[in-house]
C-alpha cells in the first residue's frame, strides 16, 4: 500500500571518470522501501539514464553496494529508514572503485586483487579421489568457516581507508578470502599463497582499523583475518617458508 | 608501502622495545621515589656498561620502530614515493640513532 505523504529528498551523483555532481531528486516515501526501490524509482520515473547495478535484490549477489549517506551498503538490504538523515538520503558510488558511470564501478581492479592474494582453490586431488573428510570443528575449518560467505560486493573495500591512502593494498576482501584458502587443508599452493600476502602491498600494511568489519553487509571480520594472516606469516618466515 | 623485511623489522623491534620500556618505567618509579635529580641519574649510569647497553638497545630499536612506523605514514598521507621513500626512511633512522646514542654517550661516559 502505497504512502504518499512524505517526500524523500535523494541526491545522486551522476558523471563517469571525467567528473560528476549530485542531482537532487524528490521521491514518494513508501513503507518497507529499501535503497534500491529508491533508484529504482528515480531511473524508471525521472531520469531514466541513471546507470547502476543490482541483480537478485535479496543480498544473495553483491551487486548493488554504494555509498549511502557517506557508508558502504547493499541498496538492496538497507531500508531507508535506517539510513536517512532527516529525510535526505545521498547516493554516490563506492570509494576507492574508479567509476564508470554514476552509481555503477568498475570493479575489475578489485577482482585483480584476489588473483593477486592468490583467492583461488588449488586442489591436491580430482574427482576420481574419495573425498576430504574434514572435521567442522577441526580450528583451521572453524578459522575458514568465519570468512567464508563473502559474497565479493566490495563494501569492505570501499570502507577501508588504507586503500584510499595506498591503492595498491590488496584490501580486506582479497585476503580475507586468501585466509580462507590458507585454512583449507585441500588446497596444495599454501607457501604461493603465503608469498603472494606478503607482497610489498600484502596484509602487513593493514592497520586494523576495523572499518571492513564495521561494514561488512554479512559481519564478516576481515580485519581478524588479516591478523591470522599476519600471525602465519611470521611463523613462515621464521621457519624460513617464505 | 611495507614490504615483508621492514614488517618484520618492526615487529622485532617493538618485540624488543616493549620489555625496554616496562624496565624504563619501574626504574622511572623506583628512582623518583626519594626526589630526583641529575647528580642522582648519572651516579647510576656513569661508567655502567649495563645502563649502556640498555639504552643504547633502546635507541637502536626505536630508530628501526619509528622510522619505518613515519615511512608508512609519509607514503599513505604525503605520497612519498620510490627512492625518496627509501631516503625518508633512512634519514628518520640515522638522525633518531644518532641523536639517542648521544644522548646515552651522555649520561653514560
Amino acid at each position: 500500500m502505497a504512502e504518499l505523504s512524505d517526500e524523500l529528498e535523494v541526491a545522486v551523483w551522476q558523471g563517469d571518470r571525467a567528473g560528476g555532481a549530485m542531482r537532487i531528486y524528490s521521491v514518494p516515501q513508501r513503507p518497507s522501501q529499501t535503497v534500491l526501490d529508491v533508484v529504482t524509482w528515480i531511473q524508471r520515473n525521472v531520469e531514466p539514464g541513471l546507470s547502476y547495478r543490482f541483480a537478485c535484490r535479496v543480498g544473495m549477489c553483491g551487486s548493488c553496494a554504494m555509498m549511502v549517506n557517506g557508508q558502504p551498503r547493499w541498496a538492496c538490504r538497507t531500508h531507508i529508514k535506517a539510513a536517512l538523515a532527516g529525510n535526505h538520503l545521498e547516493l554516490r558510488p563506492l570509494r576507492n572503485l574508479p567509476v564508470i558511470k554514476d552509481l555503477a564501478c568498475d570493479m575489475s581492479e578489485f577482482f585483480h586483487k584476489w588473483q593477486q592474494a592468490e583467492g583461488r582453490f588449488y586442489p591436491t586431488a580430482d574427482r576420481h579421489e574419495p573425498v576430504a573428510k574434514i572435521s567442522p570443528a577441526s580450528p583451521r575449518r572453524a578459522a575458514a568457516n568465519k570468512g567464508i560467505e563473502c559474497i565479493n560486493c566490495a563494501a569492505c573495500y570501499a570502507a577501508c581507508d588504507v586503500v584510499a591512502w595506498n591503492p595498491g593494498y590488496l584490501g580486506p576482501a582479497a585476503l580475507n578470502r586468501a585466509w580462507t584458502l590458507l585454512n583449507d587443508v585441500r588446497d596444495g599452493a599454501q607457501k604461493r599463497r603465503q608469498r603472494a600476502v606478503l607482497q610489498n602491498n600484502g596484509c602487513q600494511n593493514c592497520h586494523s582499523m576495523q572499518g571492513c568489519a564495521s561494514f561488512c553487509p554479512v559481519a564478516l571480520n576481515p580485519t581478524a583475518a588479516i591478523a591470522g594472516l599476519k600471525r602465519t606469516a611470521l611463523r613462515a618466515i621464521r621457519q624460513g617458508q617464505v | 608501502m611495507l614490504g615483508p623485511r621492514l614488517f618484520v623489522a618492526q615487529r622485532v623491534s617493538a618485540a624488543v622495545m616493549a620489555p625496554l620500556v616496562l624496565g624504563h618505567l619501574l626504574v622511572m618509579i623506583y628512582a623518583v621515589q626519594g626526589g630526583l635529580d641529575s647528580a642522582e641519574i648519572l651516579a647510576r649510569t656513569r661508567g655502567s656498561l649495563f645502563w649502556g647497553t640498555y639504552y643504547e638497545l633502546f635507541v637502536t630499536a626505536v630508530a628501526i620502530h619509528a622510522a619505518i612506523g613515519v615511512r608508512v605514514i609519509a607514503y599513505e598521507w604525503f605520497k612519498v614515493k620510490n627512492r625518496w621513500l627509501e631516503v625518508v626512511t633512512v634519514m628518520i633512522g640515522c638522525v633518531l640513532f644518532l641523536s639517542g646514542t648521544y644522548a646515552v654517550y651522555a649520561v653514560v661516559a
